[in-house]
Parts: structure tokens; C-alpha cells; sequence
């Protein structure tokens, strides 16, 4: 709550040299979406796959990579995107290498989340569909993907809650910046970061500006977490 | 998929919609159907009778080739139907399900589907609602499910907002609508109270004017009252076939008397 004091319109949107955050809201933003465009179709496609068609060895493999993925130390995941994107790739800092990292953290999170809402099908209901003589594809995407729809929603909502307060690939990845966006291939600023470095800072003023950003991002991952709720609400209901 | 040791004649009559021709079905290395033949007679009502764990559900669920999606399942033998095998390499299964239809042991509408979407389903599933009037196809299908005068005004709640026999109905709608040859039932009353059961019963037998039926169900009576011929199966093996009467008032089996009388079952 030490935050709040922080709060006004301006803190919100303008930057760091005029005492506002904007910059790292509008990063974080930015790095929610790009990781959400990259790792949400990538993370709900292998969950159908592992759910619907993952009876052979190859899903059993990809299962238990998954798994350990899931329970990867998020420095590590930032330390390989330093060496192969940032390092070989790019050659320098970038908001794209911050956001492909993350996105290895969320595509094992969704992917899981999938394959379970999507086990929790009843198997009657694939039969019903499969009798009618709908192919399995069609099976699986207009009769199994609707009915775990909830399920699928307050796994990426979660999954996306998780990222956006990952704090350690961003270090090695978009490294942070004063400024509003300046391109994908161009370090960014994000919220996580922005914690991080003002808290670390001798001067009252900018300890307080990282107390008003981690009370902005908690908001932030707040109102995610009450929309996974109302969503969850909704299946109940059904 | 050869047949050998051959119990009957394999040519195709006619008068038959379907016919089995000595079929063999495994799940894994347990044997669960053993040579049956079984012939099912165009616009007739076959019911297929016997004890839990018999191999009836089997049977019926290699007529239209769902046997072979549970995971290790195997067959062997021939499935005529209109006198052509639909285990032939190039028969596409999804064809032969569109041609068989089928009703399950428990009412399984789409739960994220309205009524009218849930009997639309077949036709929007299998994208051949090209040039019908699905309105027309819904209403038809639910009148010839005797449904239609229940839910006419509710086509729009969830198709599991109704009844268990009312869900039951629905589901022969969403079959009917496809307007399949053959339709199966997979014991379709066993989760109904008796007044559902009576109206499943009654439409079962008014089915049998427009479509092939055949019904698997552990009730005898149901069997007696419904069907124009009765097989009566005993671990996984056909033990007597023919016209329901001669089976319920003369069995020809020692063990179909025992079973029909209620020694065991």
C-alpha cells in the first residue's frame, strides 16, 4: 500500500524523466501480447494434440518434456534466450527476445491446462459426434473444444497472469528502458523491471516509483485473476 | 478378413439390411465376440438379448464401426451391409456411420448445444446440410421423435435442460435428422423410468416404417414387445436367432429357456 500515494494520471502515463511509469505499463502490455500471440495458439494446438490424438510415443516424449518445461527455472529460460536470441541472433537487447522467452514459459503452462479441461470431456460425447459420422478433427472442433471452453479460458488467463510478473528473462532479454516503445527489435521497458531497478535505487523518490509500479502490476495480475474467476462461474453454471 | 470355418451360407439375400458374417471382436487379448452371424431384416426391429458382459453392445458397435475407436480393439469377418462388407479397405467409416446411425445406453445431447442445434448437429457436423432447409429437417426429426409437441416452444434452452427420456428422444432426433438406413440403440432405456421407456418403446416401433432398427436391451420384456426378431447372445457367442415369438414361446436352446425364464441372467 505503500504504493498508492504514487497513483495519479500521470504517473500512469508519462515517463520516467517526468516521474511516470508509462513506459513499463505500456511494455509490459506489449510483452503480454506478443508472448500471448506467440505461445497461446502454439500452447492450445499440443494440448489437442496430447488430449485428442496422443495415444503414440511421440506424445508420450512430448508429455514429459512439457512437464519439466513447466517447472523450469524461469533465470534459465532467460539465460538460453540471452545466448541464442539475444546473443547469436539479434546481437543485441530486444523487446522480441524478451517475449519469445516468455513465451516458453507459457506454452507448457496453456499446453497442460488444455490437455486437462480437454480430458475432462466426457468421452460419450465424442462418441455422439463420432456416430453421427463427423470426422475426429471436426469432432474436436466444433464438439470438444466448446464444451472444455472454460476450462481452456481460465488456463490462459492464468498462464498469462504468470508471465506478466516474470521478472528474470526480462533482465537478460529486453533489459529495460527510459523511453515509450521504440521497436521490437529495440530494448523495452516492462513493469517487472521497473520494480526491480527503482528499488535497488538510492533517491526516496524512485524506491516509491517501484512501490507505485508493483502496486500496478498486482492490479494488473489482480483483475486477470478476477476475470479466470467470472469465467469459471460461467462453467459452473453449464 | 477372410472367414474361415464358415457356420452358414455368405451370400448376400436381399431381404437383409444388414448381415454379420462369422465376426470375431477382441478388446486386447480378451475375446468378447466368438463367429456370430446374425442378419438383420430391412424395416424389421432386431433385438439382440443376453446377460451383462455378453458381447451385445459389442456386436452392435462393429455395425457401424465404432468398435474399432476404443484403443486395442480388433475384428475379424464381414459386415454386410446392402450386401456390401463396410470393412472393405476402401470404405470410408465415417460414410458407413452416416448411413448407421446410433443411440446410446446413456442420453448424450451436446451439452453446449440448444435443442435445435443439438438435432441440427448431424447435418452441420458432417457439412451436408447444403440445399435443406434445417428448420424443416429439425421439426421433422423431432415429430417423427415424439418430442416435437414438448419442446416446440424451448427449441432454444440447452439440449440438456430437459428430461433423461426427454434427452433420450433428442438424441433419436439428432440420429433421425440424418436420415441414416439403420438405426442402433445401445440399450436406450436402461438410465429411463418406465413411463420413458414406454414412449421410447412406442417410437422404436414406429421407427421400423422408415428405418432398420436394431436394439440391444437386458429387459426381455422390452425385447418381446418391440422387435419382429430376437438373437440371444451368451458369452460372446450367438446361441439362438430367429422371430421373436418362436424365441420367447418355443426356444429350440436349453440355455435361451433358462434365460428367458429368469434361471440366470
Amino acid at each position: 500500500m505503500r504504493g498508492a500515494p504514487q497513483l495519479s494520471l500521470g504517473f500512469l502515463v508519462n515517463n520516467n524523466s517526468a516521474g511516470g511509469i508509462g513506459p513499463a505499463i505500456q511494455g509490459t502490455l506489449i510483452l503480454i501480447g506478443l508472448t500471448s500471440l506467440f505461445g497461446i495458439p502454439v500452447g492450445i494446438l499440443s494440448g489437442i494434440y496430447l488430449a485428442e490424438f496422443g495415444t503414440n510415443k511421440y506424445a508420450t516424449t512430448m508429455r514429459s518434456i512439457n512437464d519439466v518445461l513447466t517447472e523450469f527455472p524461469s533465470i534459465v529460460v532467460g539465460i538460453t534466450a540471452y545466448g541464442v536470441i539475444v546473443i547469436a541472433l539479434i546481437g543485441h537487447y530486444s523487446a522480441i527476445a524478451g517475449a519469445i522467452a516468455l513465451s516458453f514459459i507459457l506454452i507448457p503452462i496453456v499446453a497442460r491446462t488444455t490437455e486437462e479441461s480437454l480430458k475432462l470431456v466426457p468421452n460419450s460425447v465424442r462418441e455422439a459426434s463420432l456416430a453421427l459420422g463427423a470426422h475426429k478433427w471436426r469432432t474436436t472442433l466444433s464438439v470438444v473444444l466448446p464444451t472444455a471452453k472454460a476450462g481452456l479460458l481460465t488456463g490462459t488467463l492464468l498462464a498469462v497472469a504468470r508471465i506478466a510478473g516474470e521478472t528474470a528473462p526480462l533482465i537478460m532479454t529486453i533489459l529495460g528502458n527510459r523511453y515509450f516503445f521504440q521497436g521490437l527489435n529495440q530494448p523495452m521497458a516492462a513493469l517487472p523491471l521497473e520494480i526491480w531497478r527503482d528499488s535497488l535505487q538510492p533517491q526516496a523518490s524512485l524506491v516509491a516509483q517501484g512501490w507505485g509500479a508493483a502496486l500496478i502490476l498486482i492490479l494488473m495480475v489482480l483483475s486477470l485473476n478476477i476475470i479466470v474467476r467470472l469465467a469459471s462461474r460461467g462453467r459452473l453454471k453449464r | 478378413m477372410t472367414s474361415t470355418n464358415s457356420t452358414q451360407t455368405t451370400t448376400f439375400d436381399p431381404e437383409m439390411k444388414m448381415q454379420s458374417i462369422d465376426l470375431n471382436a477382441w478388446f486386447g487379448t480378451k475375446q468378447a465376440l466368438k463367429n456370430v452371424n446374425i442378419n438383420i431384416k430391412t424395416n424389421a426391429v432386431t433385438a439382440i438379448i443376453g446377460p451383462s458382459g455378453c458381447g451385445k453392445s459389442t456386436f452392435i458397435r462393429c455395425l457401424n464401426r465404432m468398435h474399432e475407436l476404443t484403443p486395442n480393439a480388433k475384428m475379424t469377418g464381414q459386415i454386410l451391409l446392402d450386401g456390401e462388407n463396410i470393412y472393405d479397405k476402401q470404405v470410408d467409416p465415417v460414410q458407413v456411420r452416416r448411413r448407421v446411425g446410433m443411440v446410446f445406453q446413456k442420453p448424450n445431447p451436446f451439452p453446449t448445444m440448444s435443442i435445435y442445434d443439438n438435432v441440427a448437429a448431424g447435418l452441420r457436423l458432417t457439412g451436408t446440410k447444403k440445399g435443406k432447409n434445417l428448420d424443416e429437417v429439425v421439426k421433422r426429426s423431432l415429430e417423427q421423435a415424439t418430442l416435437w409437441d414438448e419442446v416446440k416452444d424451448d427449441l432454444k434452452k440447452p439440449g440438456t435442460s430437459i428430461s433423461g427420456g426427454q434427452q433420450q428422444r433428442l438424441c433419436i432426433a439428432r440420429a433421425i435428422a440424418l436420415q441414416p438406413e439403420v438405426i442402433l440403440m445401445d440399450e436406450p432405456c436402461s438410465a429411463l423410468d418406465p413411463i420413458a421407456t414406454a414412449k421410447i418403446e412406442r417410437l422404436v416401433v414406429e421407427l421400423k416404417r422408415d428405418y432398420t432398427v436394431a436394439i440391444v436391451t437386458h429387459n426381455m420384456q422390452q425385447a418381446s414387445r418391440v422387435s419382429d426378431f430376437t438373437a440371444f447372445m451368451y458369452l460372446g457367442a450367438l446361441i439362438e436367432f430367429g422371430p421373436t415369438r418362436g424365441i420367447f414361446e418355443s426356444p429350440k436352446n436349453p440355455l435361451t429357456e433358462k434365460y428367458i425364464t429368469g434361471e440366470f441372467g
